[in-house]
């Protein structure tokens, strides 16, 4: 129905407009599937601003922001266009170009990578064969936006920052990657789709449960990749005075703040599609529940188990003091970096001995 | 098969245009009144009197070069993990060989102390 209608409007306006021909309309039609993707994860973004500052209000015992609008709803907006409003400062000293290409960097990865994401059966963009090979690599240029915004800033705090961020970032990358290796070896896939499809069952068929280690590790990684707390010592304000972002004001700032929280929400969507079985229902094959929740469509599903990642995320904001940045760099050289290639053997050789409930 | 990838393209490009777009917008909106002290570079409260371009310590650039060959080994680890279950036990000795050549390297650097951050 919907394709028909839109076949009419192609060839009609083929015909009005000779220019308009198969491609433009293929690209138009991604352009939309972009937008209804990207402009409400952008409220995503903009109310979990809110949501975090809201919910460390009350684990502080403190009510938030409850000023603008009923209850502070409207608070993420004029935060919004305060931000709008602001000068933006070219510090005298830094090197314009890379200054401004540091925001760009940082935040066109953590768009584009959402292109690969599948938010149910059947809703993508783009079911790309090698999805998860993508979200690493494009993940990955991130980084380059934070070395760049130290380095262009020309000043001592960003320079730190940035060193300690690009060095924290890629040793975290290399544990992320050992994890995921783990998933695609029991998925036999790099395609998220399937990876998902693989885990199609109950709670207990999900990879949480045979990759416990993997899962934990995969999320506490997936804090330091993304600077939260505790584990912010690339920001460190109370050390570095906001690390790689002291120089930026305004909105050269807003555009790291933005790419730094999609990328909180890319986590714990990818999070949910490695280890919590993206958009399958929890009540899977057990009798009576699977029947009482079977109307529940699936991206809801995995919109509320995202939901509930990104809750950790705030929590252990709340609850944990910061490491110091050598304990990071053990915890990762040391301890996650040992745990995974152990793990990748044991999970190899329970696949080649068809051991275990859930492997083979 | 390349047609999968015009959406990614449009996605790169939507994502630039994300990074450029609100930076014009600010730079329209906001004021802009330049002066030398609110350029200058952020200091604790007096002029900076050393360039900011100075050196650092030397295990960020180790940790880099580790980087590089950790991140190797994961990119090899990717094409076996997805027919792992299909090789069988060649496959399996093959990489447990690789492995073990990985972590005899790994335990070279732990043992040289490249890892520790005192």
């Amino acid at each position: 129905m919907m394709m028909a209608l839109w076949q009419a409007f192609v060839v009609s306006t083929h015909n009005l407009l000779p220019w308009f021909d198969g491609v433009i309309a293929t690209v138009l039609i991604i352009l939309i599937k972009a937008f209804a993707l990207i402009m409400p994860l952008m409220l995503v973004v903009a109310y979990f601003t809110y949501a975090e500052r809201k919910m460390i209000g009350y684990m502080q015992l403190r009510i938030g922001p409850n000023r603008v609008g009923p209850r502070g709803w409207l608070q993420p907006i004029a935060d919004a266009l305060k931000l709008m409003t602001k000068e933006i400062i070219f510090p005298s000293k830094a090197n314009i170009y890379l200054f401004l290409l540091a925001p760009v960097l940082a935040i066109a990865p953590a768009i584009a990578v959402w292109a690969v994401i599948p938010f149910a059966e059947g809703i993508f963009v783009v079911d790309l064969d090698v999805s998860l090979l993508y979200v690493l690599a494009i993940g990955s240029i991130g980084v380059y936006g934070i070395i760049l915004a130290g380095w262009a800033s020309n000043s001592k705090y960003p320079l730190l920052g940035a060193l300690r961020s690009a060095s924290l970032l890629v040793s975290y990358e290399i544990v992320i990657g050992f994890a995921l290796v783990t998933v695609v070896m029991i998925a036999g896939s790099v395609n998220l789709n399937t990876i998902v499809e693989a885990q199609r069952g109950g709670i207990l068929h999900w990879y949480w449960l045979p990759l416990l280690p993997m899962m934990i590790i995969f999320f506490i990684s997936a804090l330091v990749e993304t600077n939260r707390a505790p584990f912010d010592v690339v920001e460190g304000e109370s050390e570095i005075v906001g690390g790689t972002h002291v120089e930026y004001s305004g909105m050269t700032f807003a555009i790291f703040f933005l790419a730094e929280y999609a990328n909180m929400i890319l986590m714990a969507v990818l999070a949910v599609l490695l280890f919590f079985g993206g958009w399958h229902s929890p009540f899977m094959g057990i009798p009576y529940l699977e029947f009482m929740f079977s109307w529940v469509p699936g991206i809801v599903w995995l919109l509320a188990k995202s939901s509930f990642f990104m809750f950790l995320y705030l929590w252990v904001r709340a609850t944990f003091p910061r490491f110091r940045y050598d304990q990071i760099m053990r915890l990762s050289w040391k301890v996650f970096l040992p745990i995974t290639i152990i793990w990748i053997f044991v999970v190899a050789l329970m696949t080649q001995l068809k051991l275990g409930v859930w492997f083979g | 098969m390349l047609a999968n990838y015009l959406p990614i393209m449009v996605f790169i490009f939507l994502g630039i245009a994300f990074g450029i777009g609100p930076m014009l917008i600010g730079h329209l909106l906001g004021p802009s009144k330049p002066d030398e002290e609110k350029n200058s570079q952020f200091e604790c409260g007096f002029p900076a009197f050393d360039d900011s371009r100075m050196h650092f310590n030397v295990r960020y650039y180790l940790v880099a070069i580790l980087f590089i060959l950790f991140d190797l080994e994961v990119a090899f680890f990717f094409p076996w993990a997805v027919v792992q279950s299909d090789l069988g036990w060649f496959g399996f000795v093959g990489m447990s060989i690789f492995l073990f050549l990985l972590v005899v390297g790994f335990i070279f650097e732990w043992k040289n102390g490249a890892l520790e951050w005192e």
